[in-house]
């Protein structure tokens, strides 16, 4: 379903793609609708009790959202100001932080996206120049096929056309099965709240900015171009160029590019990546294939079980019968005679 | 006052003390309650209680250590994963005496099943517990439908068998309130109840597994595999004979005067006979970690720290209990089958333990001091498993579970 090579970007195939892109992503945004209907229907008519549905949902490969937006961090850029993590803060109205964002302290230790921030920045070692370290902003990676949202059992998470993944507070109840099922620990839990607690993350600022074609807060924040917003296929071409460029400077992987089935925000690097403390081990295909065939074996379930466990009573009872007839038929022998 | 209101009231008085307080007054009632088991009870729901309570004014901060990185804890290691296999006894009892026949087990069937029942329902007091925001729990069964999440099954599931399992629990009561109407109408609808069961307990059982699968790159890959599914169902099995001889060998001891002579002179050959089963079930599914660990070529990881505990768990929890219940059963003593079956009941919960805690987050730095939990989340466990082990005890007391109600002797 990945379709892009690993070679040099030639202008002919970049049409090659978006033509081939569109045609399948916009069939399968009516697929899932229509799946998404005949579930429901299903599920309020308990025809089948359960879902069923659920492994039809996924039945076929999704190639993502064609034209969809994402944003590229080059970490050889980023300076570790912090204007990006200000940014996001005014930009969502969070609560001021104890530590101001110009208090360079907050890197002496590895931070994560809270309750109270989507996004931090941390800073690591350079092994190449011990003098220049390196910078890592983390927040959401807003996948193409979300683990959060396979995780969902009230579908409170969906994954928007222009690439963002967005959580729906509403409808949340707060098992925290998506915190388990992101490979990427993003998403965060206002553990202190009583009665309204919520998943915190990034929202690649959709409701304020994308939706009405503007970009990211942290994208126009950041002062060294360490961070682009733009379609994802675009970005993907601009990061290969970047490497190809300068193939010393960086390493030759574009993070996000298949992880978890590709991530709308991507990722170059002149360390390499688990120096960086970036996700290991997280599978190339979509984490939502590897519940698919679980999922579909529960009509099978539904079905067959049925009929072998009743056939089962049923051979039981016969015996019994037969027991019975024997018994009754020896019982007549003996009256007569 | 007439007198009509005046017979009514004492008809319910007599009623009151014959079904809640067994058939003593109030003071008698209380007097018999004063006992060292009933005060240590006391004194750990005391604590535990406002406890849970507090936890709807401070957050879940208050109550657990859970954080970003390990958004579950106890709650739901202890009370969902290790609760709800250990709960399969209503489903594995029902489906050996109902559909395929073995009608020596008679007198341990209500006892598989009131365990069910109240395992699931403890199951989901333990997931309220944990919920952020618990009065939402019908969300998925009306609101939003997550179609394509495991625990959108797994919550459906749960739901409708804690149903079946009332009704297939409901004879007793119904015997106890002596309604013989709705008894006999909830007595033929027991093999239709009992296939549901089998149904929707192959499923979430296996679901509880299967909800792991989407973390592969966080659980230890000795413990991840893509037959999760199938190791949960197949543990779930033996785990439910090992559970019916545990909590039947516990309510002899401590509830003998509410059972009758049927269930106290054949327990110990019903216990040899489901040892057998349980040793059965605990080698199928020791083939079936092996073939895990072939499937996936991790021998090398055995040599790990986290390979010993691995080997630790499928020898030590799961080989040894087997081989503990075919001594067992082989000698037809009973003694050492019941050893057996509380170590298997112990292994299964290392398992579910080790999937949702320990082998989980692995590679995260200072893994294994995160994953100790406050003192406060082992009350609040600590508390909902006396309220369990209390409400269990208050049911054998009052219905006929360890005994037949002389009423319905012949009516099986």
């Amino acid at each position: 379903m990945n379709k892009k090579p690993n070679e040099p970007v030639i202008k002919d195939e970049t049409s090659d793609e978006k033509a081939g892109g569109d045609t399948p992503g916009q069939g399968k945004n009516r697929g899932m609708n229509r799946r998404a209907f005949l579930g429901t229907v299903a599920t309020i008519g308990g025809v089948t009790l359960v879902g069923t549905h659920g492994a039809a949902h996924a039945a076929e490969d999704f190639p993502g959202y064609p034209n969809s937006y994402g944003l590229l961090t080059d970490l050889t850029l980023c300076v570790g100001c912090r204007s990006c993590e200000a940014a996001c803060n005014k930009e969502n109205s969070l609560p001021k932080p104890n530590t101001p964002f110009d208090d360079v302290s907050v890197f002496n230790e590895k931070r994560r996206p809270d309750a109270h921030a989507y996004t931090v920045v941390n800073r690591y070692e350079n092994p190449k120049d011990k003098n220049v370290p390196v910078y890592r902003k983390i927040q959401c990676n807003h996948c193409k096929e979300p683990a959060c949202a396979s995780a969902c059992p009230i579908h409170a998470y969906n994954k928007t056309p222009e690439g963002a993944v967005r959580y729906n507070v509403d409808l949340c109840f707060g098992c925290r099965y998506c915190m388990t099922a992101c490979p990427f620990y993003v998403p965060a839990f206002d553990y202190a709240s009583a009665l309204e607690p919520k998943i915190v993350k990034c929202t690649m600022c959709y409701d304020t900015r994308v939706k009405n074609g503007k970009i990211t807060a942290c994208a126009e924040a950041c002062p060294a171009g360490a961070i682009t917003f733009g379609k994802r296929d675009e970005l993907i071409k601009i990061a290969r160029h970047r490497i190809e460029k300068n193939p010393d400077k960086y390493i030759d992987h574009i993070y996000g590019e298949h992880e978890a089935g590709g991530t709308n925000w991507i990722y170059i690097s002149g360390v390499p990546f688990e120096q960086l403390g970036f996700s290991q081990n997280v599978p190339n295909k979509p984490p939502i294939e590897l519940t698919k065939g679980f999922l579909s074996s529960v009509p099978l379930v539904f079905t067959i079980w049925p009929a072998l466990f009743g056939m089962c009573y049923a051979a039981v009872r016969h015996q019994d019968e037969i027991c019975d007839e024997k018994i009754a038929s020896q019982k007549k022998k003996e009256e007569g005679k | 006052m007439s007198d009509d209101t005046i017979a009514k009231q004492e008809k319910f008085q007599s009623w009151f003390m014959d079904k809640l307080l067994m058939g003593m007054s109030w003071p008698e009632y209380f007097r018999s309650l004063m006992t060292p088991f009933n005060i240590i009870c006391a004194i750990i729901l005391s604590i535990g209680l406002p406890l849970i309570a507090l936890r709807f004014f401070y957050g879940l901060a208050f109550v657990t250590d859970a954080s970003n990185d390990y958004p579950w804890g106890l709650f739901l290691g202890w009370g969902l994963f290790s609760g709800v296999p250990l709960s399969a006894t209503g489903f594995v009892m029902a489906t050996a005496y109902y559909i395929f026949g073995f009608k020596r087990y008679h007198s341990l069937v209500r006892l598989g099943v009131l365990t069910g029942f109240l395992g699931y329902l403890f199951a989901v007091i333990y997931l309220l517990t944990d919920l952020g925001r618990p009065w939402r729990i019908y969300y998925p069964m009306g609101v939003s439908f997550g179609t394509a999440s495991v625990l959108f099954l797994v919550a459906w599931h749960v739901a409708t068998y804690l149903t079946v399992q009332l009704i297939e629990f409901s004879p007793a009561i119904l015997e106890w309130l002596k309604s013989h109407r709705v008894r006999r109408w909830a007595m033929t609808i027991t093999i239709g109840m009992t296939i549901a069961g089998i149904i929707l307990s192959t499923l979430h059982q296996s679901a509880l597994g299967a909800m792991y699968l989407l973390a592969p790159g966080k659980l230890h890959p000795l413990w991840y595999s893509s037959y999760l599914p199938v190791f949960f169902l197949s543990s779930s099995i033996y785990a439910a004979l090992a559970m019916v001889i545990v909590v039947s060998t516990l309510a002899a001891k401590f509830m003998r005067d509410k059972a009758d002579h049927t269930f106290l002179s054949t327990l110990d050959s019903l216990t040899v006979g489901l040892g057998k089963g349980a040793a059965v079930g605990i080698y199928v599914y020791f083939i079936l970690k092996l073939i895990g660990v072939t499937h996936d070529d991790h021998w090398d990881l055995l040599n790990t720290p986290y390979g010993r505990w691995f080997l630790v768990e499928i020898f030590g929890f799961v080989l040894l209990p087997g081989l503990i219940l075919s001594i067992g059963a082989k000698t037809m003593r009973a003694g050492i089958v019941r050893v057996g079956a509380f170590l298997a009941v112990f292994g299964i919960i290392v398992n579910r333990i080790n999937v949702s805690i320990i082998a989980l987050n692995w590679q995260l730095p200072n893994h294994l001091h995160h994953i100790i939990p406050v003192w406060k989340e082992a009350m609040v466990v600590f508390t909902i498993f006396t309220l369990h082990v209390l409400i269990f005890r208050w049911i054998l007391n009052r219905m006929p579970v360890l005994r037949e109600h002389p009423d319905y002797r012949e009516s099986h």
